[in-house]
């Protein structure tokens, strides 16, 4: 027998379902963008409610072109069965493209649920560069980042400025191994040595000092931290405390905007760290931040939500460029279209996508103002560099994309 | 001796001291709050799975009296254990109480139920990527101590750690309160027979948990990461501190604080990779030879 609590719970449920989806199968003339991201967790910052708000930004900024666009939005909890899971009911009912999915185990496992349904799949907040590497897809376009891009633009720039022996912490997973092993290579190509590495449990470990301490004792010249969000925060913490900023160079090798809201700039002053986009970059970065901040919680917007800006929009001029009907009846095409355009958007100026799938764009190197230096609150970077797209990703060759002809 | 050390473990003399000493801060932390959930469980049969959110909320206290109204550490020191341990009251006299006469599931449930809701709530008021809070200046800098540097702020928490510590344990022990508090863990209907108010006596030792807990969230609050989650990892660890140490028992929980602080900081040189799994081996190697834990009473 049904009770009071069972009809609440039926009734929650049907709350949850996809409603607006099955009501508007029938119009064969909507494209319809799923944001799959992190909207509880620990990315939620960088990518999560912000990619929705950009991804929004984008299908106004295109406007009415004869068709309509619905974005629709979901969280993974970055957890490579949740996120699959929705990718595949979204794709059974009737959304084209699955947008942002940061967190690499759960991109690639939404990569092949893509390649599979021949949908489209275009990735904005994932790092791993096996996206466009050993598992490249026709589906799927690489936006923002990657592992490779980060690992050259930090650490190939640290190292040229002489720190030629480096000590990693490590976050033990996959991440945290493929931007230790891709920054070793820059190191030792430069003629710089690894002098040792501590991994440790992730995402299980709050205090950092202990593994501090021990690159301290390494004498290495370079602290590489290869990690994310909350763990480089309290790793660049503990490092001031105990002084090793005066001895060490500090690499924070996947760092964003937020992170260093955070950390404030009293701590982070002087780190160095690669981005491909930062609100106050030029006039036309300024005038998209400017659209999106009030919407966006009063924050400018952090690069991986930029990045869903940038590829939703290029991917509505492809649409536009093909047709509705052919979009939504052949992703592989869809994505063949927005690799045959040029891309040129406010947040990443022209650029092109290539062959493998991925996005070129300039990267920057960025370093963090001093307290004296920042204007106000978001105003935390100045450009050390800035790298062409063509050179500041992976050579299509070296990344053994079954895609690409040789 | 220091040469035989170091011939046998490998690591050289001077980091094995530093680690040693870095083992015990951390134990510190664990102390501070394993202290307030064994007061909790001692006398009102709880296990308050709130804890870590309200660990959380401390540091959060403390963000806020410094951006918002522009009181500093010292204050937040004082006032931040206050304010979250009068939330601590509402709650245990609004819901916990209801649960006195049901079995011990029921307190886990709501417990941890109420930590969610309340980590959801400040995650959607400020973001998970967390908030800046500095070392106040009087405790800035660290002591060369020739081995290692030592910042000032982690030797303070250490110390004032043992203070808190040593002061529950007082209270407890050594003075009447106390002496009501054990009387009405052993028999509450008699000790109200005399004419002591348990229920407040109850509430009021649920909020002195909770402010605990609080305290060490202000401790922590400049040393890591200001985040909604930032209780969730150390709470975990944190039960099975009470676990080895023995539920309810006030100086076990203290001991083996400080004590797994250290055997993790060890691991931590060793072998990093096992330095998050080390304190459940010994849990469950505790639990399999001693079920009611080192310092419980079966």
């Amino acid at each position: 027998m049904l009770n009071r609590r069972g009809v609440l719970a039926a009734g929650a449920a049907g709350a949850m379902l996809p409603g607006p989806l099955s009501r508007a199968r029938a119009q064969a003339n909507t494209i319809r963008l799923g944001v799959l991201s992190d909207m509880s967790g620990p990315y939620r910052d960088a990518t999560g409610p912000g990619c929705v708000v950009m991804t929004q930004a984008a299908v106004a900024e295109f406007g009415a072109r004869g068709f309509n666009v619905e974005v629709v939005q979901a969280d993974h909890q970055n957890r490579p069965d949740v996120g699959a899971n929705i990718a595949r009911q979204w794709y059974d009912q009737g959304v084209d493209v699955v947008l942002d999915v940061p967190t690499s185990s759960v991109a690639l496992a939404v990569n092949q649920i893509a390649r599979e349904k021949n949908k489209v799949f275009l990735n904005s907040g994932a790092a791993t560069s096996d996206l466009t590497g050993s598992q490249c897809s026709p589906n799927t376009v690489h936006w923002t980042y990657d592992t490779w891009m980060l690992a050259k633009g930090t650490g190939a720039a640290i190292v040229r400025t002489g720190g030629d022996s480096w000590f990693f912490i490590t976050a033990d997973y996959a991440f945290g191994h493929a931007l230790q092993r891709d920054t070793t290579r820059f190191v030792e190509a430069a003629g710089g040595r690894v002098l040792g590495a501590a991994r440790y449990p992730f995402p299980a470990t709050t205090d950092f000092s202990a593994f501090v301490v021990q690159a301290q004792a390494s004498r290495a010249k370079v602290l590489g931290m290869a990690n994310a969000s909350t763990d480089t925060v309290n790793t660049i913490k503990a490092a001031r405390e105990f002084g090793l900023h005066r001895s060490m160079k500090l690499a924070a090798l996947l760092m964003g905007l937020v992170d260093v809201h955070a950390l404030g700039l009293e701590s982070g002053q002087g780190l160095l760290l690669t981005e491909s986009f930062y609100w106050d970059l030029n006039d036309r970065t300024r005038a998209l931040t400017a659209r999106v901040r009030a919407q966006n919680q009063g924050r400018p917007p952090a690069m991986v939500q930029a990045g869903c800006y940038g590829a939703a929009l290029h991917y509505l001029k492809a649409v536009a460029d093909i047709g509705v009907a052919a979009a939504k009846a052949d992703g592989r095409a869809a994505v063949a279209r927005m690799k045959a355009m040029p891309t040129d958007d406010d947040a990443f100026g022209p650029g092109r996508i290539r062959e493998d799938g991925r996005k070129l764009h300039p990267v920057f190197l960025f370093e963090v103002k001093s307290p004296a230096e920042s204007r106000g609150p978001w105003d935390y970077y100045k450009v050390a560099a800035t790298t062409p797209g063509e050179d500041a990703f992976r050579p299509q060759a070296e990344g053994g994309c079954a895609l690409v002809r040789s | 001796m220091l040469e035989f050390l170091e011939s046998i473990t490998g690591v050289p003399t001077p980091l094995l001291f530093g680690q040693l000493l870095l083992g015990l801060i951390n134990g510190a932390f664990y102390a501070m709050l394993s202290l307030g959930l064994a007061v909790i469980f001692g006398l009102l049969n709880i296990i308050n799975f709130t804890h870590g959110a309200q660990f959380m909320m401390g540091a959060f206290v403390a963000w806020m009296l410094l951006n918002w109204l522009g009181l500093g550490y010292w204050w937040a020191l004082l006032l931040a254990p206050l304010i979250v341990g009068a939330t601590g009251v509402i709650i245990e006299r609004t819901m916990i109480s209801r649960l006195y006469k049901l079995d011990h599931l029921y307190g886990l449930l709501l417990t941890f139920g109420i930590g969610l809701m309340i980590e959801g709530v400040f995650r959607n008021e400020f973001g998970s990527s967390g908030l800046p809070y500095r070392i106040p200046a009087e405790l800035q800098g660290a002591w060369d101590l020739g081995f290692m540097f030592m910042p000032i702020y982690r030797g303070w928490v250490v110390l004032f750690a043992l203070i808190c510590c040593l002061a529950t344990w007082l209270v407890i022990e050594k003075t009447r309160l106390g002496a009501y508090l054990r009387a009405a863990t052993e028999n509450a209907a008699l000790v109200q027979a005399f004419g002591v108010n348990v229920p407040r006596m109850i509430t009021l030792t649920y909020g002195a948990g909770v402010a605990l807990a609080a305290l060490a969230g202000v401790l922590a609050a400049p040393i890591y990461s200001v985040n909604p989650q930032m209780g969730t990892n150390l709470i975990i660890v944190v039960f099975a501190v009470v676990v080895i140490g023995g539920m309810g028992s006030i100086l076990g929980s203290v001991l083996t604080g400080f004590g797994l602080g250290i055997i993790e900081g060890l691991t931590k040189v060793y072998w990093p990779e096992a330095s998050a799994t080390v304190i459940f081996v010994i849990m469950a190697i505790v639990l399999l030879t001693r079920p009611a834990g080192l310092f419980g009473r079966a």
